[in-house]
C-alpha cells in the first residue's frame, strides 16, 4: 500500500464510500409513517374546512373554534359575539386555522419530521441526503421559521378557547349544566392534550426562564421554566397526541351534526 | 459461547480503500472494539484504529458500524444476529487517515474559533458564586467527551463538505450555549452563533442528539435555546423594543 503523507490530496479526502447509506435497519419507516401521519392530518384538514357541519347542539368542531362571523350559528359564536360581522361569509375555519397551522408548521418538533419525511435533509440519521446544496435556516423562505414564538401566542389563545368550548360541552341542549357525553369528554381530552403540546413548546420554554442566566434570581419563573420543561421532554409526543386528538374530536362532532352518530350518550 | 462473525471492514489510506471482509471468532461479552482488537492480533497486524480507555469516555474509538455512528467499545457484539455480517467504516465526515482512524483537526480548529469564558473585569478568580441551579443547565453539556461522533453525523457537513467553513457543528453550537447561559460570562455569543458559527444551518432534525453517547439532549437543551436567544436578539421586534423602553441587557 503507497504510504501518503500530510499533504498529499489523498490524506484530505474521506472514505469513498458510494454508498447512500450503509446502515442494515429499516431506517425509512419512520419518515414513511411521519409523511402518512402528516398527509393524513393536511387531507382531513382541508376536507374538514369546506365542511359546514360543524355545530352539534352543545359540541363544535374544534377546527371551527372560534367562530367570529355573523354567519356562524348562535350557539357557535365565541362568547355570542361575531366581531368580523357579516361581511365575511366563507367558512369559519379559514379565517383562524392559519394561526394554530403556522404554530404547528414553525414548530420545533414538526420542522424536524417533515424536513426528515417530506424534504428528505436528511430522511435519517446517517442516511446521505438527495440535495446538492443546503443553506437550513439561513435565509429566506426557512428563515421565517424564527417567526414561531409569535404563532405561539396565537396558539395560546386558541388553546385557551377550545379549553373554554370543551367546558361548555359539559350543558345538555337546554343549556343546564352536569351533561356527560361522549363527545364532552373528547372535547375536554382534546383540550388539555393542546394545552399540554402548546404549553409545552420550546418557545414558550425560552420565554418563561429559559432566556435568563440567573434562574436563582427568579425562582417562580424558574418554577414555571421547571414545569414547562416537563412537558416540553415529551413535546414530540404531545405533537402527534394532540394532532390526532384534535382530528378525531373535530371529525366526532361533525359526524353527530350530521345525525351519522345519534346513540343517546354522544 | 464463542462463534465466528463476519465482518466488513475500511481498509485504506486517505480517501482511497475498500471493504474487506474478515471471519472472526466473538466471545461472549464482547464489545466491537474487542473483535478489531482480534482482527488486529490475528489476521490484520496493520489495521489503524484509535483507541484509549474501552470504557465510553474518552470518544476515542468513534466509527460507523452497520452505517451508524457509535463507539466501538461501547457497542455489545450480541446486540447482533450472529448471521449479520457487521460494516465497520470510519467516520464519513472526516478526512481519512489510514482505515479506521480519522483526522478530526476540523473539531479542533473549530473549538480554537470559539472565545473562550470571559468573566466580567471586577470579578476575581475565586470570587465566583453561583448557585446549583444557575449552572446545573450548563453542566450537563461538560458531559461531553468529545468524540465528535455529533458532527460527524450532522447532515450540514456530512452531506456538504462546502459548509464546513461556515458551520461549527452541534459539538460546539452546544458549547456557545453552555458559554451564553453561564451566569459570570459576559461575551456576546448570540449575534457570533449565528453569523461566523452557523447556527442558522441546523435544521433541528436531532441527530446529534440520537447518537451522543453520553445522551445529552443536545438539540432541546442547547440549540433550540440558543436559537431562541438569537430570535431574541435579530428577529424579535417585541424583545427589541422592550429593551429598548426597559433598558435592560439581553
Amino acid at each position: 500500500m503507497t504510504q501518503t503523507t500530510a499533504e498529499t490530496p489523498a490524506r484530505k479526502q474521506r472514505a469513498q464510500l458510494k454508498v447512500r447509506t450503509l446502515r442494515t435497519d429499516r431506517w425509512w419507516l419512520a419518515p414513511a409513517l411521519t409523511f402518512t401521519g402528516l398527509m393524513t392530518f393536511l387531507i382531513y384538514g382541508f376536507w374538514a374546512i369546506f365542511d359546514q357541519s360543524y355545530l352539534a347542539g352543545q359540541y363544535i368542531a374544534p377546527f371551527a373554534s372560534p367562530c367570529l362571523a355573523t354567519s356562524c350559528p348562535e350557539g357557535a359564536r365565541l362568547f355570542g359575539l361575531a366581531p368580523i360581522g357579516d361581511w365575511y361569509t366563507w367558512p369559519p375555519g379559514l379565517l383562524i386555522l392559519g394561526l394554530p397551522g403556522g404554530f404547528r408548521l414553525t414548530c420545533y418538533y414538526y420542522r424536524k419530521s417533515y424536513y426528515r419525511s417530506f424534504w428528505l435533509s436528511p430522511p435519517a440519521c446517517s442516511v446521505a441526503e438527495p440535495h446538492g446544496k443546503y443553506t437550513g435556516e439561513t435565509r429566506l423562505p426557512l428563515i421565517i421559521q424564527n417567526i414561531h414564538r409569535y404563532f405561539f401566542y396565537f396558539a395560546a389563545i386558541i388553546g385557551l378557547i377550545l379549553t373554554y368550548d370543551a367546558v361548555l360541552a359539559f350543558r345538555d341542549k337546554e343549556g343546564n349544566w352536569g351533561h356527560v357525553g361522549l363527545g364532552s369528554i373528547i372535547l375536554l381530552v382534546n383540550a388539555i392534550l393542546i394545552l399540554a403540546y402548546t404549553f409545552g413548546c420550546h418557545s414558550c420554554r425560552h420565554i418563561t426562564a429559559g432566556r435568563l442566566n440567573n434562574f436563582s434570581k427568579h425562582p417562580l419563573r424558574y418554577k414555571a421554566w421547571t414545569f414547562v420543561s416537563k412537558l416540553n421532554a415529551k413535546h414530540q409526543q404531545l405533537a402527534w397526541a394532540s394532532m390526532f386528538s384534535v382530528m378525531i374530536a373535530d371529525l366526532y362532532v361533525r359526524l353527530v351534526a350530521k345525525g351519522i352518530i345519534n346513540f343517546p350518550f354522544a | 459461547m464463542g462463534y465466528k462473525a463476519k465482518f466488513r471492514v475500511w481498509r485504506g489510506e486517505g480517501g482511497e480503500g475498500r471493504l474487506e471482509d474478515f471471519t472472526v471468532e466473538v466471545n461472549e461479552g464482547e464489545v466491537v472494539l474487542d473483535v478489531i482488537h482480534r482482527l488486529q492480533a490475528t489476521q490484520a497486524p496493520d489495521l489503524a484504529v484509535r483507541w484509549n480507555c474501552k470504557a465510553g469516555k474518552c470518544g476515542s474509538c468513534s466509527m460507523e458500524i452497520n452505517g451508524k455512528p457509535r463507539l466501538g467499545c461501547m457497542t455489545r457484539m450480541s446486540t447482533f444476529e450472529e448471521s449479520e455480517t457487521i460494516t465497520v467504516t470510519p467516520m464519513r465526515t472526516f478526512p481519512v487517515i489510514k482505515d479506521l482512524v480519522t483526522d478530526v483537526s476540523f473539531n479542533y480548529q473549530k473549538a480554537r474559533e470559539i472565545p473562550s469564558f470571559t468573566p466580567p473585569e471586577d470579578v476575581e478568580p475565586g470570587e465566583y458564586r453561583m448557585q446549583q441551579v444557575d449552572v446545573e443547565r450548563s453542566q450537563e453539556f461538560r458531559k461531553c467527551i468529545e468524540c465528535f461522533m455529533c458532527n460527524n453525523v450532522c447532515h450540514v457537513i456530512r452531506d456538504h463538505e462546502e459548509n464546513k467553513p461556515a458551520f461549527a457543528g452541534p459539538r460546539f453550537l452546544m458549547r456557545i450555549a453552555e458559554l451564553d447561559m453561564h451566569p459570570y460570562d459576559v461575551v456576546d455569543r448570540k449575534e457570533s452563533a449565528q453569523d461566523e458559527h452557523g447556527l442558522g444551518y441546523c435544521n433541528i432534525t436531532k441527530c446529534c442528539t440520537e447518537i451522543c453517547p453520553e445522551h445529552i439532549k443536545i438539540t432541546d437543551n442547547a440549540l433550540i435555546p440558543m436559537k431562541e436567544r438569537v430570535v431574541d436578539r435579530k428577529y424579535d421586534p417585541l424583545v427589541w423594543l422592550g429593551n429598548k423602553i426597559f433598558k435592560r441587557s439581553s
